[in-house]
């Protein structure tokens, strides 16, 4: 029974990051649509964007061939009697399987150094566990490709540099990003907490959005457009679709700014579980 | 201004090209990316034979995803140039021309591509399933060991992309 409850749990992981892979969430897919292409090669980047995903839906493809790593964050209810070496289990075995039926690409290698051997799975997935209220548990995923990862930077900002010197930081990092990340892109900031947690925070800004943080979201997103740097990295605008901040308490003495680049292919997944589906 | 690419290329074919222009490419094409660039850059270095001549082929910087039954390949978009650029002037000046993947290069790139007439296309980033739909057909060439990253050949049609920098050295700016 408890092993029927844990195929069928992870098989609905699978499936969601397979139609991940292939298909743009609602607001990411309308935002794209809505882009309006301006100088530069911006409106042929953006045709080829959108037959792009016409294809990769009619076809079955994934969008992109960097699948990405499986970065996933589970937060687990306070109150909850699942058992947390399920929660581990159905993630690794949903990553698995979604590798296998959807044609994931084999990204991950086992060390960063020495061989960089690919591990031929996509895993190990790279989880965070975290506690919410209540008895269910919630996963998050980003399928997180690596040429706009690449371009992802934290930098600790004295206390007084305020709303501006957080500006500056993340367009001084998207100046440095130039075409690399495959713009126009979508930027998760995380802000405070130590250097670890600005950057946990600024991928998990792609799911929750501060809204005492929005006008800073909009400065960002003008002054990123004014980069010029526009889509493919080929000039014009738009060079920026989207940006969510997330904050959290911090040092007296610092100013962590963590910015997760996404490139145009945000692709995210939410599932969610009643804690008698998994006890 | 279009521009037609047939590989393997003519010299005359790649001085027509100019930087801002849209090219369509179409013939066979080399795919290489990090690891290969290494291995290619250590053979270059070695005196060895490489797995394919430089002499009229053009690479470009991928790594497709598995192929689906019934398909060729999978999504096969570029990845980010950046990456090769340490290997792309000592490789340029041992005969290879042109390149293709995506997003900026290197001053050093730029320079090697005015003196050796090499050429830099932009494919369309993130577009891996268009892509795939260019590509007539796979075959590995060398390294199988890498997996996605193993060294293979396409047939390409219809293969949009643009002239970032031509032979004359002159960098498209947007």
């Amino acid at each position: 029974m408890a092993q029927d409850r844990e195929t069928f749990a992870a098989k609905r992981i699978a499936d969601s990051l397979i139609a991940a892979s292939r298909v743009l969430p609602e607001p990411v897919y309308e935002a794209i649509a809505g882009a309006v292409p301006e100088g530069g090669k911006a409106e042929n980047v953006m045709e080829a964007i959108r037959s792009n995903l016409r294809v990769a839906s009619e076809r079955s493809l994934p969008i992109c061939q960097d699948t990405g790593a499986f970065w996933c964050l589970a937060s687990i209810g306070r109150e909850s009697r699942i058992p947390l070496s399920r929660v581990e289990r159905i993630i690794e075995e949903g990553c698995l399987d979604a590798a296998e039926r959807g044609s994931y690409r084999r990204s991950i290698v086992s060390d960063p150094v020495y061989g960089r051997i690919n591990t031929g799975t996509n895993l190990p997935a790279f989880i965070s566990y975290e506690l919410m209220d209540g008895t269910g548990l919630e996963l998050r995923f980003l399928m997180k490709g690596f040429g706009s990862e690449n371009c992802s930077s934290v930098r600790m900002l004295n206390p007084t540099a305020g709303e501006d010197g957080v500006l500056e930081a993340v367009i001084s990092m998207l100046r440095a990003a130039g075409g690399k990340p495959c713009p126009p892109v979508f930027l998760g900031v995380g802000i405070g907490g130590t250097m670890d947690r600005a950057a946990l925070l600024s991928k998990k800004a792609f799911f929750f959005d501060d809204p005492s943080y929005s006008h800073l979201a909009h400065r960002i997103i003008k002054a990123a457009d004014d980069l010029m740097i526009g889509p493919g990295g080929l000039g014009g605008r738009p060079t920026a679709l989207g940006v969510s901040i997330l904050s959290e308490p911090t040092h007296i003495a610092g100013l962590p700014v963590a910015l997760t680049v996404n490139c145009w292919v945000e692709r995210t997944a939410l599932i969610a579980f009643a804690e008698e589906e998994l006890c | 201004m279009l521009r037609y690419l047939m590989l393997p290329y003519s010299e005359d074919g790649l001085r027509a090209i100019e930087a801002g222009d849209d090219v369509i490419v179409s013939g066979t094409l080399y795919v290489g990316r990090d690891q290969v660039h290494r291995r290619l850059y250590d053979a270059v270095a070695d005196g060895q034979e490489l797995p394919f001549s430089f002499s009229g082929n053009a690479i470009y910087y991928m790594g497709p995803s598995p192929a689906p039954a019934g398909c060729v390949i999978g999504s096969a978009g570029p990845t980010t140039s950046a990456r090769m650029d340490p290997f792309s002037p000592f490789l340029m000046e041992h005969g290879l021309r042109v390149m293709i993947g995506k997003g900026p290069r290197s001053e050093a790139v730029v320079e090697a591509a005015g003196r050796y007439g090499g050429l830099y296309l932009q494919a369309y980033g993130g577009c891996g399933a268009l892509y795939s739909s260019c590509i007539i057909s796979a075959e590995t060439v060398a390294y199988p060991e890498l997996g996605p990253e193993a060294l293979l050949r396409l047939d390409v049609e219809s293969f949009p992309a643009v002239c970032i920098i031509d032979s004359r050295g002159t960098v498209y700016r947007g």
